[in-house]
């Protein structure tokens, strides 16, 4: 206290008339506050009366899956932003869905029909795949044949266990995803990812300009972004709406199955006849590309054989490994 | 007697000053350094692929860089815990040396991995969305440690030296200021001393699992992909021992020149040259021991993947490279320091030059030929993406790094006594006595 060197009488006098003030200003806290607690709970009252129940029940999906019931006057639609929204949708999967590939490895001619498709729905250039047809030849003695190499969906992805920010991650319906507004460009998954099959935005993405007032959709990657990571989603913004992805639809030759290991039911993309996934695989000896990594992949293959068409090898210069 | 003793603080604080040319040599650093610095801002207006680095070798010099920088840090652990902890005397005057080699290397890495990020204004994510599996948050968390150790292992043996200073020292101004500031009021009471020779003690024991951590996390950076060449389970010890190699070639390089244009040659004798030298062929055996477990196995089953990749260094495009850093970084160091006249300054000066660039190319021999031949081919890409080149505004950038380690030692190194004047006192004391008695 500042009065500590004042006389003893006089600080007396000071704290009596401080706690005269004082009171005089508890009693009018006390006052204003109960009138104004008052006047809100009679504003209160009158605003809950005119959402009282109005008896009709609705059944409502909860984020997390639980089926619950509330009254038809206590709700109220949730708009987010669509940004947002795409965000949120984004990172969580199809409930009730695991989707699988299988790429038939003996129908496959090469015509690149499928790449388009994708390189145009996602604004890549002409050298960046997320699907990329590759000329194999295990070695001389066995036949070439041409391999369509999409990501593998791994259940085991080493780019995800690599990630430092959580920028790629794998959704429960099997994809794994790339969120491009997370990505630092550290290129540590393109380093851990043993399929080749991500690709890095080195400079300014084509369509940059077109695109920048478009809301990012981390299903269809796009806009894409300058300094980070794009990769194959197995199309994850067509199977929201219930469609095939790009690729599979695109093919000419009847190449790709999609489908859904769930329901155990693969989609032919060219014929769109439908075929038990397992029976298919079972069939005609499907396999996985470098199962012994033990990445466990959600592409499946099946064997080049029969193949009615001869091999051209065009890019047999470029044949490396 | 007195006369001498002081004497010694004379010499060690004689460098200890700002002359012309220590200011011309710091101008054309700077220069340098901010040529550089444009380089770099080429690169973050324009993208990463003003870089050579493209989707397949996706880390090239950068990351090369950073693996060598980390290594040549590890020096500091070597020297003053190592050693130091198993009574070794004769490194006392090369302590302060190593530690700063190991604190400028070991900083300056930090941003060298930044130079690498495809997005550095999103380094924060590394702390806000940071994924504890991830071996980059290790490297971030024990190298942040390292640093942090490796200042206070530089400033605690300095602050008696700080004090004496504080008396010798009567201009520049600043710098009688800022050695009262550091030395935090030092009277060299038997509690003071006490307390710098426990916290010493901790601190030395402490480095040297953060220094071993430091250099396995980044091996680790490599060894915990699927990668042939990378797929190694020796790559921690591998590396680590290679560091040695690396920052003992440094310590070399600066005990050369400090010794000459410091004119410490009573301090920095022949004898130190010559037990570096020892030092050197110890490390770099068993560094070769390494190397011979790492392409000798793979080597003799050649499998598909190991096949390729071996044939690439061993007799590939990449054989030109491998074979300098194997035969100057390892084998002819190790058979020339065993004859005695090689053991002197001048010789081991070229030598350990040598090993300095040996071992930078040994680090990209590492990083860059495994990603050249991934398991699946390389196709329908243009040929820039088969065949890694560095550019000239990366090579640029990689300088950079250089110039800030360069800078870093020269302002330390001219602003401190790079010999640790009160254990040179301590040791001097301890002859005298030796005669007397």
């Amino acid at each position: 206290m500042e009065e500590n060197d004042k006389p003893n009488e006089e600080q007396s006098e000071q704290d009596k008339k401080q706690s005269r003030r004082k009171f005089l200003r508890n009693v009018g806290i006390i006052t204003g506050g109960a009138v104004a607690g008052g006047a809100a709970m009679y504003t209160g009252i009158h605003y809950e009366g005119s959402k009282l129940p109005s008896g009709e029940r609705l059944k409502l999906l909860a984020q997390d899956g639980r089926l619950l019931e509330v009254d038809a006057h206590h709700v109220t639609e949730v708009h987010l932003p669509e940004s947002e929204l795409l965000m949120q949708q984004g990172r969580e999967g199809l409930p009730g869905h695991k989707w699988v590939m299988v790429v038939d490895l003996a129908k496959c001619r090469n015509a690149r029909k499928c790449i388009d498709a994708c390189q145009s729905a996602h604004h890549l250039r002409p050298e960046q795949y997320h699907i990329n047809t590759l000329q194999m030849q295990e070695s001389k003695k066995t036949a070439p044949y041409n391999l369509p190499k999409p990501c593998q969906h791994c259940d085991n992805p080493p780019c995800v266990s690599v990630c430092p920010v959580d920028a790629t991650f794998k959704r429960s319906d099997g994809p794994v995803l790339i969120d491009n507004e997370r990505c630092i460009g550290c290129r540590f998954c393109i380093a851990a990812c043993p399929y080749s099959a991500r690709v890095f935005q080195w400079f300014e993405p084509p369509l940059a300009e077109e695109s920048k007032d478009i809301p990012y959709n981390i299903e269809l990657n796009v806009p894409q972004k300058k300094g980070t990571i794009t990769k194959c989603l197995f199309s994850a913004d067509r199977l929201r709406e219930g469609k095939l992805p790009y690729c599979v639809s695109a093919c000419p030759n009847g190449v790709y199955w999609f489908g859904d290991e769930m329901e155990d039911a693969v989609t032919n993309g060219t014929t769109k006849e439908t075929v038990k996934f397992s029976e298919l695989l079972k069939q005609n000896a499907g396999y996985q590309l470098m199962p012994e990594l033990g990445t466990k992949p959600r592409v499946y293959y099946l064997p080049p054989k029969n193949r009615l068409f001869p091999f051209e090898d065009g890019d047999q210069e470029e044949h490396k490994g | 007697m007195q006369n001498s003793y002081d004497q010694v603080a004379l010499d060690l604080f004689r460098p200890v000053r700002l002359n012309r040319s220590h200011l011309i040599w710091l101008g054309i650093l700077t220069i340098a350094l901010f040529l550089c610095l444009y380089a770099y801002s080429i690169q973050l207006r324009e993208g990463l692929g003003v870089a050579g680095v493209r989707d397949y070798v996706s880390w090239g010099m950068y990351i090369s860089n950073f693996v060598f920088f980390v290594a040549s840090s590890l020096i500091g652990m070597l020297i003053s815990a190592v050693l130091g902890l198993i009574g070794m005397k004769w490194i006392r005057p090369l302590t302060r040396i190593a530690e700063i080699i190991a604190l400028a290397f070991a900083a300056v890495a930090g941003l060298v991995i930044i130079s690498d990020m495809g997005r550095p204004e999103r380094l924060p994510y590394l702390f806000l969305h940071g994924r504890i599996q991830s071996p980059i948050l290790w490297d971030v968390t024990v190298v942040t440690t390292y640093v942090l150790i490796s200042a206070l292992l530089l400033y605690l043996p300095l602050i008696p030296d700080l004090a004496i200073g504080k008396k010798i020292l009567n201009k520049p101004k600043f710098l009688v200021k800022l050695y009262e500031i550091l030395s935090v009021k030092w009277r060299g009471t038997k509690a003071q001393w006490e307390i710098i020779h426990r916290s010493m003690r901790i601190l030395l024991i402490l480095i040297i699992p953060v220094a071993l951590a430091i250099h396995t996390v980044t091996s680790w950076l490599f060894a915990s992909t699927p990668r042939v060449g990378w797929n190694s389970t020796i790559f921690g010890p591998y590396f680590v021992s290679g560091a040695f190699v690396a920052g003992i070639a440094c310590v070399i390089i600066a005990m050369y020149f400090f010794r000459k244009n410091y004119h410490l040659e009573k301090y920095i004798t022949e004898l130190h040259f010559n037990n570096m030298a020892k030092l050197l062929v110890l490390v770099s055996l068993v560094y070769l021991y390494f190397n011979i477990n790492e392409f000798l196995v793979p080597g003799y089953k050649l499998e598909h993947g190991d096949a390729i990749h071996l044939k690439d260094i061993f007799i590939g495009h990449n054989a030109g490279l491998f074979w300098f850093a194997q035969l100057f970084g390892i084998i002819i160091p190790i058979i020339l320091l065993l004859f005695r006249q090689m053991r002197k300054p001048f010789p081991m000066l070229i030598l350990a030059i040598l090993i300095f660039f040996a071992s930078w190319i040994k680090r990209y021999i590492i990083v860059v030929p495994t990603q050249e031949h991934p398991f699946l081919p390389i196709q329908h890409v243009p040929a820039n993406f088969l065949i890694y080149k560095p550019t000239l505004i990366e090579i640029a950038i990689t300088l950079a790094s250089f110039i800030l380690v360069l800078m870093i030692i020269t302002v330390l190194s001219k602003l401190f006594p790079v010999i640790p004047v009160w254990e040179m006192q301590e040791e001097f004391e301890l002859k005298e006595k030796g005669n007397q008695s």
